[in-house]
């Protein structure tokens, strides 16, 4: 479904990512960990088209297109959703009705006819329920004085809404207590399908103990420098970074 | 601020002369007005002579040339008073008012103007009429708060003063309440210069909703000159909601001046909006004069191309126990130039004053430009005053997030617009004025159709 090729990154003029390359199939979860500044929140915006970051080198390929072309909300369209690691808050646009908005933006981009008022109403229902969400939440503006957990739990019910194919979840467990943590992660697993993949990026393991990924990633200095199952999380865990990253300085000797 | 006399140079002493000719004329068909009133227009017309128009070095004046009126010249003269009909203003009317009174280049249109059943006791009519029948008001009021001359008084309250023929002219004693709002209609054509002047009195406990709109209907004439003077006065209990739609032609002139005093425990809500005009000057004085006197000045100006709008704002707290919020936000597109200078001042024995204001600019190209200057004086030492004010752009973060979620960059864009002056659009207390600019500023968008659905 995604397939990146050699992925180099800058941001302000510094090279970020200096060259990733991973494959994910249909349905599958990759999970990407790695120490702080390894580059993993840059992967996730330069997936989903933040302009900040410039694409030097590489290819990133999204059922075959070629997703580095399209502008951000081409890209959500097309079917990629990121879920941020900081959401932004917007006063004076209401939740529910930006969604809606959103949505429609993505069904015309389908071919598909504007949702009326009333099957909106009953998806927001059903969607909210995945993730426990307060009823006040949607009518409050976007994001706008939720609280860490709410925010984070809002960003996975926007997913359930738009039902990307494709979803980058940015440190999604970041600030979340265990209770938030269990709900976001099961909202997450009941949106797991043979047809959706998800990438998430984490530092810490333990969100990966609710969302149990397929393959699992370790980026260092821009690179992922392994790749294996659920059980390299779990010796990530264990042993820390410190041992990979040495591996890893090894390996590229070349590196500056 | 120039309480002397300047010597006008020969181009300003020309530029003047149309006005004074005005007056004369205004004189000599005006033989019966009671002497209160002539003698203000006298000293008025004086004080124009005196001081002439404002000059850059005036603090007062330093962000806006009014180069551009001295230069024009406008008729007084008006040609369509009698032709004009509904379809000029419709645009601008709504149903559900207890009375509209319309007024073309500054002269009242009765077939556009109708007057529903009032409670006893009340006056809703021309100000002209008022004059003319010796209303205790009237003599007692016009002119009272806002002078035609004296320290402080520029040209343009002078030349209203001296010059105007009408205007609205709303007087409610007592205990008299009108839900429905009252709506003012100014309608401005092409070339001509209009002088209207406003007089609003609301006696004890009494209530009423007001709307006051400026428009224009172009015409081959070129840029219109409209200098409004308003002045509100709000006995004890009294409540007063105010709403001022200023949308004239882009390239309209408008000065005008709000003037407003308030006695104990009285409630003003103002609403200024101002859209269109090339160059437009609002000067507000509000006077707190009453001990718990409450009043909430807000304000929205949206604009672009090289439009010029200037917010005048002075609130003085005179007595104890008075609360003053002013909110002013403003959009600037294009070449725009937007002015904001807001002092608060807090006289001796005002104690318990609570005070605030906020002035915002959201810039959405960078050519356009924006002066605040808020200022305090406080002369009391028991009080709350807070005053702020912001000049940026839009959020790129909230755009990031918006797109990442579907929405086009120029519906972001617009969305987030909307939603800066949403916060002032939502405190229109009358449903279809508020509506109206819903609608004006979807079409003013881009994109406005996902904003539409989006709010």
């Amino acid at each position: 479904m995604i397939q990146i090729k050699n992925l180099h990154a800058n941001v302000g003029g510094v090279e970020i990512l200096h060259g990733v390359d991973l494959e994910i199939g249909a349905g599958e979860v990759h999970a990407i960990m790695g120490p702080n500044g390894s580059g993993k929140s840059t992967l996730a915006r330069v997936l989903a088209g933040h302009d900040a970051y410039e694409v030097t080198e590489g290819q990133v390929l999204f059922d075959g297109k070629d997703l580095l072309d399209m502008d951000p909300e081409i890209r959500a369209r097309e079917g990629v959703f990121m879920a941020f690691q900081y959401p932004v808050e917007i006063p004076g646009v209401s939740n529910t009705y930006f969604l809606k908005a959103a949505l429609n933006a993505v069904r015309k981009h389908r071919g598909l006819p504007e949702i009326d008022a009333v099957d909106f109403l009953k998806l927001v229902r059903e969607k909210m329920k995945l993730v426990q969400m307060d009823d006040g939440l949607l009518h409050r503006p976007v994001n706008e004085g939720f609280s860490g957990g709410e925010k984070k739990r809002n960003e996975i019910f926007h997913m359930a809404v738009l039902e990307p194919r494709f979803a980058v979840l940015d440190e999604t467990d970041s600030g979340l207590d265990i209770d938030a943590l269990r709900i976001v992660s099961e909202g997450v697993n009941l949106l797991r399908s043979p047809e959706r993949s998800f990438l998430v990026i984490t530092h810490y393991q333990r969100l990966l103990d609710y969302i149990v990924p397929d393959r699992v990633h370790v980026l260092v200095d821009g690179r992922i420098v392994r790749s294996g199952g659920k059980e390299l999380a779990l010796e990530l865990e264990a042993k820390g970074y410190g041992w990979i990253e040495q591996e890893a300085a090894l390996a590229q000797p070349v590196s500056a | 601020m120039s309480a002397t006399s300047i010597e006008p140079d020969s181009a300003a002493a020309g530029a003047a002369q149309p006005f004074l000719d005005e007056f004369a004329r205004l004189a000599a068909e005006r033989t019966t007005e009671p002497t209160r009133i002539a003698e203000m227009r006298r000293r008025a017309i004086e004080h124009f002579n005196a001081v002439g128009f404002p000059a850059r070095d005036e603090e007062e004046w330093r962000f806006t040339n009014v180069a551009p009126i001295v230069r024009s010249s406008f008729r007084a003269e008006s040609y369509e008073t009698v032709g004009l009909g509904m379809e000029a203003i419709a645009s601008s009317v709504f149903a559900g008012v207890a009375a509209r009174l319309t007024f073309v280049d500054g002269r009242f249109a009765p077939t556009l103007s109708f007057v529903g059943d009032l409670p006893a006791g009340v006056f809703v009519g021309r100000l002209a009429e008022a004059i003319e029948a010796q209303r205790e008001e009237v003599s007692e009021h016009l002119g009272a708060h806002r002078p035609g001359d004296g320290p402080g008084t520029h040209a343009f309250a002078a030349l209203n003063a001296a010059l105007f023929r009408d205007g609205a002219c709303i007087l409610l004693p007592r205990g008299a309440r009108i839900e429905a709002p009252i709506h003012l209609v100014f309608v401005a054509s092409g070339g001509t210069m209009s002088f209207p002047r406003n007089l609003i009195v609301l006696g004890v406990d009494a209530q009423a909703t007001v709307v006051e709109t400026y428009t224009g209907i172009g015409g081959a004439g070129g840029s219109s000159l409209t200098v409004p003077v308003t002045e509100i006065v709000t006995f004890a209990d009294a409540n007063l909601k105010h709403v001022k739609v200023q949308r004239e032609e882009h390239d309209a002139f408008h000065v005008a001046a709000f003037e407003l005093h308030q006695d104990r425990s009285s409630r003003v809500a103002s609403h200024s909006i101002s859209l269109g005009g090339g160059l437009v000057r609002n000067d507000l004085h509000a006077v707190l004069a009453g001990e718990g006197a409450d009043c909430v000045l807000n304000g929205l100006y949206l604009v672009e191309g090289r439009q010029l709008v200037d917010n005048h704002m002075k609130v003085e707290h005179a007595a104890a126990h008075c609360d003053s919020h002013e909110l002013y936000k403003g959009v600037l597109d294009g070449k725009s130039r937007a002015v904001f200078s807001g002092l608060i001042h807090v006289h001796p024995g005002a104690q318990k004053t609570d005070a605030k204001q906020s002035n915002r600019n959201l810039l959405l190209s960078g050519e356009a430009i924006a002066n605040s200057n808020p200022q305090l004086e406080i002369y009391a030492d028991d009080v709350k005053c807070t005053h702020g004010s912001t000049v940026g752009q839009l959020d790129e973060d909230a755009i990031f997030y918006l797109r990442s979620r579907g929405i086009g960059i120029e519906a972001a864009r617009s969305l987030l617009t909307y939603a800066f002056a949403s916060e002032l659009v939502e405190r229109i207390p009358v449903e279809p004025v508020r509506r109206a600019l819903e609608e004006f500023l979807f079409s003013r968008l881009p994109g406005g159709e996902v904003v539409r659905q989006a709010v």
